[in-house]
């Protein structure tokens, strides 16, 4: 295929030409910049929790006659004993927050009582005996809180625990290279001992900003005695829909001094990281549609200038035809000739996507475009380009050699 | 002339059904997604009191320790402490001044059957409603004295009295809060700036439902309702008695009406820090002053999200103009020999151009119709995200007009090529091919 007849050609319809390019080029710079943020969003909302999601739901409680510290140690222990006796229960503990409720309590924690002077930043979860084995988390090392270490605190004590448990990567960045078992850190100005690794554990938040220590959770051995509490509840298999039905109603049978929300008071697990991850699912899917639209209006605009053009050189097809082209010839003279437009499209694109994703760097302070996502839409566009001239080089393939001699 | 042109485009549009369909429906989706994503951002980052937002600032100090400190840079905590806010508010140096901090408020209704429920509030200074022109429908706010006695009142908003009064004038009746009984002293009409302005950085909520209620600090604070947000600067021990800890927890707003004010009250906060360094208090003598605006704008209370989905939209916009300039040039190049018969037949260069215009604006009403379309089904679809702000996405008549606008000027620009290659062919030529 000669390529100079058809830059010679493109040379008379250099408005149309450019139009096409410049559709591509614009196309493409959207498209691997979209697809670029789907996956980025899609890594974000997979981030593993470390929980054994699947059987887990949680009820947030607000007490109604603002119960005393006292009082609140014994309805919260009657309140697990009820959950534990509803049918299909597998477990339950009390706690401030859990991973994803995207509120809770915030610490810094390293080696020394001062304050400023922390290693990592670190989420707490109050915690008992039977957190661990609630929420399917994995011990890597040490051991489980015992039943004696469970204290009691109100909401604005002091909290200074004996004993933690922390995740793995709070280990690494605590002790790099060593066990962290048995060593000691500082969360308040009294030394704290470290009985227990847990392979994963994720902070109750999900913006960017917390990013840096998401895996940085530690377990402290308290039951909060404020309002509200939250209740986490491990279904046995199969089972968590009926508790999740049941538990409303065997909570409030047995005291109808509290609040359970009719709407959110209790959430699957399920509900807990939709709801987490609700914008960054919405943009996923905002810009999956996006980009499938566009690669259809651009595919819609080479067909309608294709069309054109054939139209326009009927009688050219025709003469060529008629000195001895074959239709094979004529098809792949519209196909090259595409091809040609998109490589250029998709050379200036090229650029305008990554100039599009160092402003967005600057804007949204996101990660720099890994070449994979151009290339990918290089070769879509590309694509795209030649199914969408197929139709109109078909027609023009099929012009007879005779056209050449109409006048009209 | 005009309605020649109009006659003669809509033949033309209707020549090739698929194209002008093509063209329409192409525009009609880049209009219907720049409108929605706009509209949206409009909603976001709109004034929340447009005839007060440039009199009302929010002061800030700096109570941290000299760690981390870089002069000139480190800005100051978004919330204040009750020492700073309180001896701001007693030196009476603007025009009014309000503190305030957000609380959970757990209302009891009158049906011995229904089960409490939890509701937004604030507590704050007498001044609050006064600060930010909130409209009263029954009664009216509480006094400065009111605050220093600790009395048990409350100004509810209008869903609330609806609620438990069916909206009759309730002012004198009690509403049982948290297990106490408070007396009404106002009812508000319906109030809830957007965003939520006096609550960024609060712990609460920044857009969607306006608060129940609101109470004097000092009477929530003597039934020890605590604040959402709570941030401590040192070491503490004791968080029951908030008012001597070292943390902040309570946003600070003063009016100043003229530029002089704003200079005097900004000398003042200076001084302010100034001399509690000199106390020994403070480490760290930065303060702030920003208006209302400012103040948003500095805590980023737009989602980026929904920036990124404006910029998008408007990129799809473009894609859909430089398309639809593609398939009007196409046509008019088609209709060549027609235009070299008329201007054969005397119609001049300006003639021509005006008919092919006449046809892309046609094209534009039609996009910019079904695009409006378009973008009140996205709205409905909005509204049905899970987001706080969704109730509020509804197309006004603002954005009525500015989505014709887009579509008119979007379809003339895509327009101007096709019309002007049209009114440059050469008459000649195009007689002898025929």
């Amino acid at each position: 295929m000669q390529i100079r007849p058809i830059l010679a050609t493109l040379k008379h319809h250099k408005a149309g030409t450019l139009l096409i390019a410049l559709q591509i080029a614009l196309t493409l710079a959207i498209v691997c910049n979209a697809l670029f943020i789907i996956h980025q969003r899609l890594a974000h909302l997979s981030q593993p929790t470390g929980l054994d999601e699947s059987h887990l739901l949680v009820i947030q409680n607000q007490w109604a006659n603002k119960p005393t510290k006292g009082d609140i140690s014994s309805l919260l222990a009657d309140d697990l004993a009820t959950l534990r006796k509803v049918p299909g229960v597998a477990n339950a503990y009390a706690t401030d927050g859990y991973p994803l409720s995207s509120g809770g309590i915030t610490y810094g924690i390293g080696h020394s009582p001062d304050k400023l002077n922390f290693v990592s930043n670190t989420a707490i979860y109050f915690a008992d005996e039977n957190a661990l084995p609630t929420l399917g988390l994995k011990l890597v090392a040490g051991r489980n809180f015992r039943s004696d270490e469970i204290g009691e605190i109100g909401g604005r004590d002091k909290i200074a625990p004996q004993v933690l448990i922390i995740t793995s990567e709070l280990a690494r960045r605590l002790f790099p290279g060593e066990s962290a078992v048995g060593k000691m850190a500082y969360v308040s100005d009294k030394p704290s001992i470290i009985i227990g690794v847990v392979e994963r554990m994720q902070t109750p938040y999900v913006d960017s900003a917390m990013a840096q220590w998401s895996d940085c959770s530690t377990l402290m051995p308290f039951h909060q005695l404020v309002t509200p509490t939250n209740y986490v509840v491990r279904a046995q298999p199969g089972q968590l829909d009926d508790v999740a039905k049941r538990v409303r109603a065997a909570l409030y049978a047995a005291n109808r001094l509290r609040v359970i929300s009719p709407e959110d008071g209790v959430k699957t697990f399920a509900q807990v990281r939709a709801q987490a991850y609700k914008s960054d699912r919405g943009m996923a899917i905002l810009m999956a549609s996006i980009s499938v639209i566009l690669l259809a209006i651009t595919a819609a605009g080479i067909v309608g200038l294709t069309s054109f053009w054939v139209g326009q050189r009927r009688k050219q097809i025709g003469v060529r035809r008629a000195l001895g082209a074959t239709r094979h010839d004529i098809l792949s003279y519209f196909l090259t000739e595409n091809l040609l437009i998109g490589v250029g499209g998709v050379l200036l694109g090229g650029v305008l996507a990554l100039g599009l994703n160092l402003w967005l760097m600057k804007q949204f302070e996101m990660a720099r475009l890994a070449p994979g996502y151009v290339l990918a839409g290089v070769v879509t566009l590309l694509l795209l380009g030649q199914c969408a001239v197929l139709a109109p080089a078909l027609r023009a393939s099929n012009v007879p050699p005779v056209e050449a001699t109409r006048s009209v | 002339m005009l309605g020649y042109y109009l006659d003669l485009a809509v033949r033309s549009l209707r020549r090739n059904k698929i194209l002008t369909a093509l063209m329409i429906v192409t525009l009609a989706l880049g209009i219907g997604a720049s409108i929605t994503t706009l509209t949206v951002l409009k909603l976001l980052s709109g004034d929340p009191l447009p005839e007060k937002s440039a009199n009302l600032f929010y002061a800030r100090v700096d109570p941290n320790p000299l760690e981390g400190y870089v002069p000139g840079q480190t800005k100051p905590d978004s919330i204040m402490s009750y020492t700073d806010a309180m001896n701001l508010m007693h030196a009476h140096r603007a025009v009014r001044q309000a503190a305030m901090a957000l609380i959970d408020a757990k209302i009891d209704t009158q049906h011995p059957n229904d089960h409490p429920y939890f509701a937004d509030g604030v507590m704050t200074t007498a001044d609050f409603f006064a600060l930010f022109n909130a409209p009263f429908q029954y009664g009216s706010g509480w006094t400065a004295d009111d605050d220093e006695s600790r009395a048990t009142l409350v100004v509810i908003a209008d869903f609330l009295n609806n609620k438990m009064f069916g909206g009759a004038n309730s002012v004198g009746k009690t509403i049982r809060i948290d297990d106490r009984d408070f007396r009404i002293v106002g009812v508000l009409k319906h109030w809830a700036p957007q965003p939520r302005f006096y609550a960024t950085d609060l712990g609460g909520h920044d857009y969607g439902d306006g608060d129940a209620v609101f109470m004097p600090l000092k009477t929530a604070r003597s039934l020890d309702k605590g604040p959402q947000d709570t941030e401590c600067y040192a070491s503490v021990s004791d968080l029951q008695h908030l008012e001597s800890a070292p943390c902040e927890w309570l946003g600070m707003w003063v009016q100043l009406d003229d530029s002089t004010a704003v200079a005097n009250y900004r000398m003042f906060l200076d001084g302010y820090a100034k001399q509690q360094v000199a106390l020994g208090r403070f480490k760290r003598s930065e303060t702030s002053l920003l208006d209302l605006m400012s103040w948003l704008s500095d805590q980023q209370v737009v989602p980026n999200d929904a920036k990124l989905q404006t910029y998008l939209a408007f990129g799809f916009l473009l894609i859909c103009v430089v398309n639809t300039v593609g398939l009007l040039l196409a046509k008019c190049l088609r209709r060549s020999r027609e235009i070299g018969v008329r201007r054969a037949l005397g119609a001049t260069r300006r003639d021509i151009f005006t008919q092919f215009m006449v046809e892309a604006a046609i094209v534009g009403v039609a996009g910019g119709v079904l695009g409006l379309v378009l973008a009140v089904l996205g709205l409905w679809g909005v509204r049905h995200q899970p987001a706080q702000y969704a109730s509020l996405a509804h197309l006004d008549v603002e954005m009525f007009l500015v989505t014709f606008a887009v579509a008119l000027v979007a379809s003339l620009i895509a327009g101007l090529l096709p019309a002007w290659r049209a009114c440059v062919v050469a008459p000649a030529p195009q007689l002898k091919a025929a």
